[in-house]
């Protein structure tokens, strides 16, 4: 009965599940974490709410526009891109073994990048159009690198370093095209490439949520894929894993859950780069860990927008520059420790 | 071994006999001369090359093509022939040292600390004159480039490519999102920065090119010395110590010859990708393995390639132009995609 220590095994009649105890605690954790996040910022900002108040005013009492309208969808929405942020970061980084590849380096966030400001700066779009552009220009990016990056196969080396090269010519033509538009397009497209949750609706929730549960599920079950992956390519060939379709499964899905995200929030700066690694550590797990990945990114996506709309109180800013502040010390660290260890 | 961690990197080993790399030297010069004379000659207003020619030597201020040629293309083909040389020599040297075939000041993110510097200056002081912006852009630039020779060598083992670019690229992820902060919350500062940023030779900051000079030289100097030393460590850390180079003292100077090489370049210029990276691949094809030759070839072969991409940027969208960054982005990305579809694994 107790063959699998430091796990939780739960039975009814046929069925069992396995859980790892240290990782069920852990999402237990960050879903309490993300849900005090929620209520926080359900109750904080311009119009601070009591707690006795938020639960009236969610059930139509006064102040019910602010709660309904206002602050729930762009939580809701943070939740669910900050999910797919997670998701996604977490399936690279374990395909490619290495804690700094995230879906900024495989071309997709400059692909998306360059489409939105293609469509800001020479035809004034927003709204539904200019995340039309943004998922089209993230996509084809996407699909170029891997083509590019296809030669007997898909390896991942290759595909990042040829997303490196290729994001670094789409950056150059953002920058080009800034100098082309006058100040205030220009303004508006660096708003959006920072990403944000300013001003979503319902709509946006509904698009993150359907996006989240067909992806998501999906890339859950290439977890154990993932763990087995890691042991090295022959033993997983031996363990039964097909090795390049669960990569060319991985690549694809960690491309579509980030489009998901940036429709919704924008190409917000290290979520999808932290949480990978950040939710592995919390959780303590020697797999891929995707559910503590997608809980993390959903709690630093919150809080970043959170910080943003309390710190400086009459500016809101975006999420992505607090995305970026928490992001970029724990890049350094990173860097400074894994390198040393050699182990990156 | 982690699978795919290891990463090998088919370079020339054999020796190109010296007449070769003689008659490749002067081919490069007369390529050189050919993209000077281009740079001179081609724009909005073409002036044909006898002109050009009358121009140099025998100007007449009331002819208008000669002022053209004197006062707005000749500092311009100037500061390209400075910024080509230097940044194609520093890539010349990153790759040798950190044995890397992707090292390359814009890749490593040596480009986006000089624009980091820039923005906190424009920001913090208010600072809108391209000549003193370009003075603040060195320090970012050599930060930056002592941080990634640091992430290169350090560690167990040489730093793979991978290894390598990840880090350049997280670095300049990192302060890039840092610029996009500040511009977000001041606008002037973004009307500032976002031309700045694209990388030309025929902004004010050309102005800025004979204060640079010292540290262009001086850069080449300490370049030429590295390079002996770096012939000798290609062989191995321990042969380098084995035949006397001194590896601290070999590594300070490359990593001096770089910083004031790309920061001068960056300075004159505003950031420029790529070059430092596609011109050393392609002089090593013609000279072989040594960086001495290398270094030479690179001083012809990098303003010929700038300057080119400059004169292509003019013609390309008639009205307007498209800056050299862009150019150099758009022409180098393929030859970078190429150089990493011919890299292969060894087997682990």
């Amino acid at each position: 009965m107790s063959a699998a220590p430091g796990h939780l095994v739960l039975r009814r009649g046929g069925v069992s599940l396995r859980l790892p105890r240290r990782e069920a605690l852990a999402c237990l954790g960050l879903t309490l974490t993300l849900t005090v996040l929620a209520l926080a910022s359900l109750a904080l900002g311009d119009y601070p709410l009591s707690p006795g108040e938020v639960w009236a005013a969610l059930w139509g009492g006064e102040g019910h526009f602010v709660v309904q309208q206002l602050r729930a969808p762009r939580i809701l929405t943070g939740v669910f891109a900050g999910a797919c942020f997670g998701l996604s970061g977490a399936l690279i980084q374990s395909l490619a073994r290495n804690p700094l590849a995230s879906p900024d380096v495989i071309g997709f966030t400059q692909g998306a990048g360059l489409g939105a400001v293609v469509a800001i700066v020479l035809y004034g779009a927003s709204g539904p159009s200019l995340l039309l552009a943004s998922l089209t220009g993230g996509l084809l990016a996407a699909l170029l690198v891997g083509l590019l990056a296809w030669q007997n196969g898909l390896r991942i080396w290759r595909l990042v370093l040829i997303g490196l090269g290729l994001g670094f010519a789409l950056h150059a033509g953002v920058e080009f095209l800034m100098t082309r538009g006058d100040l205030m397009s220009a303004a508006a497209a660096t708003q959006w490439l920072t990403g944000s949750l300013n001003a979503r609706g319902w709509g946006h929730v509904g698009t993150a949520a359907l996006g989240l549960a067909l992806l998501g599920p999906a890339a859950l079950a290439c977890g154990p894929g993932l763990a087995r992956l890691a042991l090295g390519e022959e033993a997983a060939a031996s363990l039964g894993t097909r090795c390049g379709a669960l990569r060319l499964a991985g690549v694809l899905l960690s491309v579509l859950l980030s489009g998901v995200g940036v429709a919704v929030a924008g190409p917000v700066a290290f979520v999808a780069f932290v949480a990978g690694p950040l939710g592995r550590r919390i959780a303590d797990t020697a797999g891929p860990g995707l559910l503590p990945a997608a809980l993390t990114g959903a709690c630093l996506l919150v809080a970043a927008d959170l910080a943003g709309r309390l710190l400086m109180a009459p500016i809101q800013l975006p999420a992505g520059i607090f995305t970026a502040v928490f992001g970029a010390p724990y890049l350094l660290w990173l860097l400074a420790t894994q390198i040393r260890k050699g182990a990156l | 071994m982690a699978g795919a961690a290891r990463i090998g990197w088919r370079r020339g080993t054999t020796r190109t006999p010296a007449g070769a790399r003689l008659g490749w030297l002067a081919l490069l010069a007369l390529a050189l001369l050919a993209a000077a004379l281009a740079a001179l000659a081609v724009g909005a207003r073409p002036v044909p090359p006898g002109e050009v020619l009358q121009a140099l030597l025998a100007p007449d201020p009331g002819n208008p093509d000669h002022t053209v040629v004197r006062a707005l293309r000749l500092p311009r083909m100037l500061t390209g022939l400075a910024v080509g040389a230097a940044l194609a020599v520093a890539g010349v040297l990153m790759q040798a040292v950190t044995r890397n075939p992707l090292a390359d000041p814009g890749l490593l993110g040596v480009n986006a600390g000089a624009s980091f510097a820039v923005v906190l200056a424009i920001w913090l002081f208010g600072i809108t004159d391209p000549a003193r912006l370009a003075w603040i852009a060195f320090p970012g630039a050599g930060a930056v480039a002592a941080l990634v020779y640091a992430l290169g060598s350090a560690g167990r083992g040489a730093a793979t490519p991978l290894r390598l670019a990840l880090a350049g690229a997280a670095l300049t992820a990192l302060l890039l999102s840092l610029i996009t902060a500040v511009l977000l919350t001041n606008q002037q500062s973004l009307d500032t920065y976002r031309y700045w940023v694209v990388g030309s030779l025929a902004g004010p900051q050309g102005l800025a090119l004979a204060p640079l000079l010292p540290a262009f030289g001086l850069g080449a100097v300490l370049a030429l010395w590295a390079a002996s030393a770096l012939n000798a460590a290609a062989l191995g850390d321990e042969a380098a110590v084995a035949l006397g180079v001194r590896l601290g003292w070999m590594r300070a100077g490359t990593l001096g010859a770089v910083t004031l090489l790309c920061g001068a370049a960056v300075a004159a210029a505003g950031p420029i990708g790529f070059v430092g990276l596609v011109v050393p691949h392609l002089v090593r094809a013609a000279m072989g393995p040594d960086t001495r030759a290398c270094v030479l070839a690179a001083a012809l072969a990098g303003p010929a390639l700038l300057l080119a991409a400059d004169v292509l940027g003019r013609v390309i969208l008639p009205p307007g132009e498209v800056q050299v960054g862009i150019m150099t982005a758009l022409i180098g990305a393929p030859i970078f995609i190429l150089i990493v579809r011919r890299m292969r694994v060894l087997a682990p």
